[in-house]
């Protein structure tokens, strides 16, 4: 090591603490670019002094929580230290009476859970592997699964954040109470901001009662149409779903669709009556549901061989279209498929199969027909040979250069991820 | 204004939409918040975005401040025109431009109504969910500047819940898109952030909303207590049981003379009264509100009535939403707040509130979103009595004080505006509103758009280019969208 790598390294020891700060491995890359360290800071406020201290000397951070969802953007320009929020776990406070928690960032998403449900409480988010997963994690990333349906996205559940910036300022917004609308909303820019604009250290959600009953129904449909069909039919009912999901893959003829019902069993028992009638009106048939099929959406992550995995957000009405133009697209280029979307249009979708060509290919032209209809297709997961090669988020828009400067109001050195997000932001 | 200015703003906007005679601009020398009053220079009604775009090029060439307005309802002294400064009227901007009901999204300009949006979709079942008691006037640009919630964004949520996508001029003149029709759109969360900046990041021309299919079954409930602490005790249990009501309403005694007066909605005379609405599946609802006539009996209710028309159902909530109208008929003059505190501080803050009534010498009648610690305690006074508006301001601030210290805020819909800005420091430390700047600092560095609002000061932006590196990809010529 370098005198000058050594002083660094002493200073950000002096911060965290020495059993803190670890030189890092090839596990801890974002992508392939390895940092030179990992630093878990155990308070918010160490973690903005270590922020402070690599703005001051120009040093690059990628924040982490539970390392999940690592890969997700385009690959970091640099990455010097890795952040990682893993000791600010603590569940601060559960006002059960107010139904609201508010927990450190780098609590997993279950053990949040397992706390809420001590009082018949949720956070109404199901999100990719929320073992590992953490909160801070799955705001950055904006990670909301299924139960979106019936209560909205985690923009529609966080009320108040505790963020640090880049140069070390610890800021609050938002609030612990449902109902605030004093000043600007940073909780709403901060998700999905991917770890861009500061690095979140607590947040506090509005929650939601566990359900008394919860049941799933599952639906065989004929053709795409006809799912398309049923699940416009379900939304423009007066039945409330909390989970309306399709799953489709090459391997079946026609799309699957599980519509989950929440609430008390003669509530339930009379939607699902309906549910059945709406099926038989549409043409569907019901199908004795399998197991863990609100977990599908990792089930699409899993796999051997090199795959093209994106988010794909359409208009409710042409998700058919979608199905129909992922067949189209990896039939032609001779990959393989599979899809979990929910009905409100957002959707995973796997392509695999094939050599990064093909991948490439694939993934141009599914996005060339997904924008020209106000759609997005954002590559989560693709092997790194794809990756240099596209842009991993797709079209922006008009509003990038307005984006460019929110960054550099937070971020003016562009310590933070630089190169992750949209537009090399 | 300089006359050069004035000519500029008649050429954008034609001769009938330019106003600049005094009795014309006194008409928006204020908004719903009547003791703060600024008469404009100007007062421009555009008709369509290409002549909003225009005039706000104007205002930022020659670095003229202004402030856009709906109908001008707001109740913190949003719409309060700067000093020197225009303002943007977004009436003439009132057209509904697309229904998609298979996806259940309203495309419309600013001026258009609340109300205007249910009554258009009504027909298929769908509804807006944002209600402010002002639906029949407001505007959804409006909503849209201050996030407007309502009575039953306890489970629907506020205007952000329901706005998708936004076309937008900012402060220096150009056009942006920010989110869209479909979800999770690449990028910052601006429409989030937009949504509720009230007026200060720029003028929406066009909102995307969500619409909501309209439950199968509503049931309303009416249960009068013998206290507040009862009537709160009750939310408090039908809440923990897990039933998440469409509303809960509460006023006491002097809020509910005021509305029967006014409405004669023959509420029981009571200490306290309760209204819970239940929405959603027929089945469920008749469940759930069975247990909550049970929890109100449980906690002192003495007399229930349940709505079983629609017509009984409209007069009940048509009490709650004039109630503050209401006041005018029991004292000569009334502040408006709008406070907000943990649910479960309902009982103690209530009796502070009472407490500092007892002090100042003036009447508080409380209406409150029960459900959600959202209070609207209304202070009366006598605008001719030497002294007493002072005093009610001070109360009224106080009161604001006592949500904070309960761990609430000091507004949970009718925005900060001019009114609250001096006291967001109770809420917010110095960090916190200087971070909030930085949002303002990307849109509107000059701040032009409606200055002197939310913040007590404006934060100097730096004009710092920053150092954008350009991405490896850009480099490589790989990435065609950079």
């Amino acid at each position: 090591m370098s005198a000058h790598l050594q002083t660094q390294w002493e200073g950000i020891v002096a911060i965290a603490g020495a059993e803190h700060v670890r030189a890092a491995s090839p596990s801890d890359a974002v992508d392939d670019v390895e940092p030179r360290a990992v630093v878990e800071p155990e308070s918010a406020a160490d973690l903005a002094r270590v922020l402070s201290y690599a703005g001051e000397r120009g040093l690059s951070v990628a924040p982490r929580g539970g390392g999940t969802k690592l890969g997700w953007g385009n690959t970091p320009r640099t990455v010097d230290l890795a952040l990682s929020t893993r000791r600010l776990g603590s569940i601060v406070e559960h006002a059960w009476g107010d139904m609201t928690a508010t927990v450190g960032a780098g609590c997993t998403v279950d053990h949040f859970q397992s706390v809420l449900a001590e009082h018949g409480q949720r956070l109404a988010v199901d999100p990719l592997w929320p073992a590992r997963a953490t909160v801070g994690g799955i705001l950055a990333t904006n990670d909301s699964g299924a139960l979106r349906m019936a209560f909205g996205s985690l923009r529609d559940q966080v009320i108040g954040v505790t963020v640090a910036l880049a140069d070390g300022t610890i800021a609050k917004s938002g609030g612990r109470v449902v109902k605030n609308v004093a000043g600007y909303d940073l909780p709403k820019l901060l998700t999905g901001s991917l770890g861009t604009l500061g690095v979140i250290c607590e947040a506090t959600f509005r929650l939601y009662p566990l359900p008394r009953e919860e049941r799933t129904l599952s639906f065989s449909t004929p053709a795409v149409d006809v799912m398309n069909r049923f699940v416009l039919a379900v939304l423009d009912s007066p039945l409330v779903a909390t989970g309306l999901q399709v799953c489709a893959e090459e391997r079946t003829p026609a799309p699957v669709i599980y519509v989950r019902l929440e609430g008390a069993r003669e509530a339930n028992e009379s939607q699902e009556r309906r549910l059945v009638e709406l099926g038989r009106d549409t043409g569907v048939r019901r199908v004795d549901a399998p197991p863990r099929v609100w977990k599908a959406r990792e089930g699409v992550w899993q796999g051997e061989r090199p795959a093209l995995v994106c988010k794909f957000s359409v208009l409710p009405t042409r998700l058919g279209g979608f199905c129909d133009l992922a067949r189209e697209v990896a039939s032609s280029l001779s990959l393989e498929w599979s899809i979990v979307a929910q009905a409100l249009g957002v959707g995973l979708l796997r392509l695999e199969g094939g050599d990064e060509e093909r991948l490439v290919a694939a993934l141009k032209r599914l996005r060339g027909e997904v924008e020209k209809t106000q759609g997005s297709l954002v590559a989560l997961h693709c092997p790194p040979a794809v990756k240099a090669r596209v842009d991993v988020w797709g079209e922006v828009g008009d509003a990038l250069p307005l984006m460019r400067r929110v960054k550099v109001q937070f971020d003016p050195a562009g310590i933070l991820n630089p190169g992750r997000f949209v537009g090399g932001i | 204004m300089k006359a050069e200015f004035v000519d500029a703003l008649r050429r954008a906007v034609g001769d009938n939409g330019l106003l600049v005679e005094p009795e014309q601009l006194r008409t928006y020398e204020c908004d719903g918040l009547t003791n703060f009053r600024v008469v404009p220079a100007a007062v421009v009604l555009p008709s369509d975005a290409t002549q909003v775009q225009e005039v706000v090029r104007l205002c930022h060439r020659g670095r003229v401040p202004f402030v856009a307005r709906g109908s001008g309802t707001g109740l913190s002294g949003g719409a309060l025109p700067v000093d020197g400064g225009i303002v943007i009227s977004l009436a003439r901007l009132n057209r509904i431009l697309e229904v998609d009901f298979e996806n259940a999204r309203v495309t419309v300009e600013p001026g258009v109504i609340n109300a205007q949006v249910t009554q258009r979709v009504a027909a298929r079942g769908y509804f807006f969910a944002p209600d402010p008691s002002s639906q029949q006037v407001c505007t959804v640009g409006g909503n849209v500047a201050e996030n407007s919630g309502g009575a039953h964004c306890l489970k629907y949520g506020f205007t952000v819940t329901h706005v998708l996508g936004l076309e937008v001029i900012l402060p220096d003149g150009s056009l942006v898109h920010l989110g869209g029709k479909t979800l999770d759109r690449p990028g910052y969360d601006l429409t989030g952030v937009f949504v509720g900046s009230e007026g200060t990041l720029g003028i929406a021309t066009k909102i995307v909303l969500r619409v909501v299919k309209r439950p199968e079954a509503i049931k309303t409930l009416i249960a009068a207590f013998d206290s507040t602490d009862e009537a709160g005790e009750a939310v408090s249990r039908v809440i923990a049981e897990g039933i998440v009501p469409a509303a809960v309403e509460m006023m006491d005694r002097l809020a509910l003379e005021a509305a029967e007066a006014a409405v004669h909605a023959g509420y029981p005379d009571c200490e306290a009264l309760l209204l819970v609405e239940v929405d959603g599946p027929a089945a469920e609802v008749a469940s759930s509100m069975e247990r909550v006539k049970d929890l109100c009996a449980s906690c002192g209710a003495w007399e229930m009535r349940l709505s079983e028309t629609e017509e009984e159902r409209a007069l009940v909530w048509k009490g709650r939403k004039a109630a503050f109208a209401a006041m005018g008929r029991i004292s000569p003059n009334y502040i408006v707040q709008d406070g907000v505190i943990p649910r479960t501080a309902l009982a103690l803050v209530l009796r502070d509130i009472e407490r500092l009534s007892r002090e100042a010498g003036l009447r508080v009648a409380n209406v409150f979103h029960a459900g959600d610690g959202n209070l609207h305690p209304l202070v009366l006074y006598d605008r001719k009595i030497e002294g007493q508006e002072h005093r009610a301001e001070e109360l009224a601030f106080d009161i604001l004080k006592l949500c904070v210290d309960a761990g609430g805020s000091i507004t949970g819909e009718h925005g900060v505006g001019r009114e609250k800005r001096d006291i967001m420091p109770t809420m917010f430390a110095e960090p916190d509103l200087e971070t909030m700047q930085l949002v303002r600092c990307a849109f509107d560095p000059e701040g032009l758009a409606n200055p002197e609002k939310i913040f007590p000061r404006p934060r100097l932006c730096a004009e710092k280019p920053g150092p954008y590196k350009p991405h490896p990809l850009e480099v490589a010529g790989v990435a065609e969208l950079f």
